[in-house]
């Protein structure tokens, strides 16, 4: 019996098994980039697409094709409990017109004694409504430094694609909820 | 170390005069490389900690009894805490926590792969042991550690309300994260990815083995079922676990070393841990559930003395079963704001599961249709584990439709189909391989009165314990809660009492074994006749320590999986 012939078979076999034990831990770790761009790609979970002025101005276009038709949009600002801030909306909703550029406001206070940098986490609700609510400039797209009792007022530039009442699952969709959290920047990570 | 090691292997080379010739105790049980062994040693660490998993369970019926807390604050205070209600309730999450954790990577793997899986996959390919024998035993081991790691997790502060790990087996975050400081989590974690190193080895060990040393004549198609079972799982094992290890790895370091995989803060989702913990999770309650299966193949032609229905079926079902369960695992997460098209793929995709299990279904009826059935214990097991299993798979179907789990998601509709799929389908089938084999390994027969005693009353305790939850979970009763409405009680008291039953049923058990070893007949080496074909039943009970010095060549007129006794041509030829 060749027992050397089994044994080098074997541990070819067993190593190809723990090749694959090995890519399937890789590909764990690769779900967390793929993940997040699904999520920006499909506009999964309520995830908010980013425009730019190319995109922005097809789909004034588009809208201005389609007469008029509105959508309300309501804005919601939280903070989170580590974050020692004052945060909200400086409107509560807005009428738009699908297409049209719209420009809102949120305001921001440091209550602290010190100078903190938060980021801000955002999506919308429905969640179907993501792939369709564009934002071409926001003050989320970087972190933001506040010095100590330091207030600021952050414009939020968005439109609503009008290409949203082609698809049956968010053309009966009346409200957009915008909303969004603080929370305090991880340590280390300036403000870009 | 090596001067031991040295002498062990002295004696492997010494083996082949004798076939018995053990080495000493130390070196028997504790450096084994003996698949038999090794596979002893993990059902005698699944009983231990299926015992401990089960007691744990008993604490919760008792709390569960009556509502309002009577029983926590006595607990909480024995381990050295003060009882006030929020210490209470995070006791509470322990105990669910270590009784999932303890059952799934403790008890039913640990038994199932590790336990019959090492003693008859080599045996029924004809092989001399496993592929890499020192490899075992780091599986075993590790299983060890990690269930101690486990244990000691109990000890040390979870959160500021007390000691132990109260995340649920699920370990989401952020729960698990930032709403768990003490180590108490980490120590959890670490367990997991102790079982979980244990299982990859095991995984590789199976398909190395089966592939590469299955003896002359021994094709793939045809290996007993119970060994195709046993590949699949490896194969489920190799592919899920990895996935759990990259998971709880990120918990760790979320925890501890400032990442934030599944912090909003840092840009991060605790939404993706549950897809990559489903991902995980799904494959593994079919890894529970697949050796079952194989067992119950087995188990039902012998008893039926017929081939088994529909063979290459049943095996390619059990492969279906495997590819397809990677592809459904959002379907435990319907209410975390899926789209209608994702829920309706992932509702679509479970209920084809539900194909290749009728397959395997109706082919053990049509094993037994016809056949000349006896119906020995673990025959009556396996009848129990058929129909109990399919009850469990008829309530999956119901929870598959996204809209119904809406309604009844984490209620105790929930508890009460995976109990049925996997406290009585995988546990029933656990109980029939106990039976079907334990002469086999032990060498002494058990008591079939006390089996069927045994198989009567714990049939109507898990019945009596499981059977009310579908009814509280549909009046709306929520799982995880130590405390629920005054309307609940009747049920909950009645499953309560269904707990006593069943564990009075196992008295008798572990009166069979005690009077197995102390006044059990010898055992022949094929004590269930005919209708026993396959390998394990031309060795010995037990069998040598090293068996097949000389490799069993299967001629092509010898079909083992068809269960036809040696020479005679297959029945349909």
């Amino acid at each position: 019996m060749a027992e050397q012939a089994i044994e080098r078979s074997n541990l070819k076999v067993g190593i190809i098994g723990l090749s694959i034990a090995l890519a399937m831990l890789a590909l764990g770790y690769a779900a967390v980039p793929l993940y997040r761009l699904f999520c920006q790609v499909t506009g999964f979970a309520g995830t908010t697409q980013r425009a730019d002025e190319s995109k922005a101005a097809a789909a004034a276009e588009a809208g201005r094709k389609l007469g008029g038709a509105t959508i309300s949009v309501r804005f919601d600002g939280n903070v989170d409990p580590n974050l020692p801030w004052t945060f909200r909306a400086e409107q509560t909703t807005q009428t738009v017109t699908l297409g049209e550029r719209k420009m809102a406001f949120y305001y921001a206070k440091n209550n602290s004694d010190q100078p903190i940098t938060g980021a801000a986490t955002f999506n919308v609700s429905p969640d179907q409504t993501g792939f369709y609510f564009n934002k071409i400039q926001c003050f989320c797209f970087t972190e933001q430094t506040l010095q100590p009792g330091q207030e600021v007022v952050m414009p939020v530039l968005y439109y609503v694609d009008p290409s949203i009442r082609d698809d049956p699952d968010a053309a009966p969709v009346e409200q957009v909820t915008l909303s969004y959290t603080f929370h305090r920047a991880s340590t280390g990570t300036a403000a870009e | 170390m090596a001067t031991t090691a040295d002498t062990f292997q002295a004696h492997e080379e010494h083996g082949h005069h004798d076939a018995d010739h053990k080495p000493g105790f130390f070196a028997r049980w504790f450096m084994s490389t003996n698949h038999k062994d090794i596979g002893t040693m993990y059902l005698i660490f699944a009983i231990f900690a299926g015992i401990v998993g089960g007691g744990i369970s008993g604490i919760m019926r008792m709390e569960l009894a009556e509502p309002g807390i009577q029983y926590l604050g006595w607990w909480v205070q024995l381990m050295g805490g003060e009882a006030s209600f929020d210490a209470n309730a995070h006791l509470w999450n322990v105990l669910i926590t270590a009784h999932g954790m303890i059952m799934v990577f403790f008890m039913v793997m640990p038994a199932m792969i590790g336990g019959f899986g090492n003693w008859f996959v080599p045996i029924m390919i004809g092989a001399p042991d496993m592929a890499f024998p020192r490899m075992n035993n780091i599986s075993f081991w590790l299983t060890v550690a990690g269930f101690c790691s486990l244990m000691f997790s109990a000890f040390v502060p979870g959160d500021v309300n007390g000691l132990g790990a109260g995340t649920g087996w699920t370990v989401y975050a952020p729960l698990s994260t930032s709403g768990s400081a003490g180590p108490a989590v980490d120590f959890a974690i670490f367990s997991l990815h102790l079982a979980g190193a244990a299982s990859i080895m095991g995984a590789i060990n199976f398909i190395t083995t089966i592939f590469n040393m299955r003896a002359p004549g021994m094709t793939l198609h045809k290996m007993p079922l119970f060994v195709w079972s046993v590949l699949v799982t490896a194969f489920l094992l190799l592919l899920a676990l990895p996935v759990l290890a990259a998971a709880i790895t990120m918990l760790i370091t979320d925890r501890n070393f400032g990442t934030t995989f599944f912090d909003p803060a840092g840009g991060g989702d605790p939404i993706l841990y549950q897809h990559l913990f489903w991902f995980f999770g799904h494959p593994e309650v079919y890894i529970m559930i697949l050796p079952g299966f194989g067992m119950i193949s087995q188990i039902v032609a012998t008893f039926s003395k017929k081939p088994v229905f529909g063979y290459l079926g049943m095996a390619y079902a059990m492969v279906a079963i495997g590819v397809v369960g990677f592809i459904v695992w959002a379907h435990h997460m319907y209410t975390t704001g899926l789209s209608v098209n994702e829920k309706m793929y992932f509702t679509a995709a479970t209920m084809v599961i539900a194909v290749p299990t009728g397959v395997k279904i109706f082919s053990w009826i049509a094993t037994m249709w016809g056949g000349s059935i006896e119906f020995k214990s673990p025959m009556v097991w396996a009848l129990g584990m058929i129909f109990l299993f399919t009850v469990g798979g008829v309530t999956g179907v119901y929870l598959a439709n996204g809209g119904i789990d809406d309604v009844v998601h984490d209620t105790y509709f929930v508890v009460a189909h995976f109990h049925y799929v996997l406290s009585m389908g995988a546990v029933f089938s656990l109980f029939a391989g106990f039976y079907y084999w334990f002469p086999k390994m032990s060498g002494k027969m058990h008591s079939e009165l006390l089996a069927h005693i045994h198989f009567w009353v714990f049939f109507i305790g898990v019945n009596m314990i499981f059977f009310p939850m579908h009814f509280l979970g549909l009046q709306g009763m929520p799982r995880r809660y130590p405390d629920y409405a005054l309307a609940y009680e009747y049920w909950n008291k009645i499953a309560s009492h269904g707990y006593e039953i069943m564990a009075f049923s196992m008295i008798f058990f572990f009166v069979n074994i005690a009077y197995a070893f102390i006044a059990g007949k010898k055992a022949p080496a094929n004590y269930w006749g005919e209708g026993a074909t396959t390998l394990e039943w031309t060795l010995s009970s037990p069998p040598p320590f090293h068996q097949f010095e000389t490799l069993p060549v299967i001629s092509e007129d010898n079909d083992y999986h068809n269960h036809l006794p040696k020479g005679d041509a297959p029945a349909t030829a």
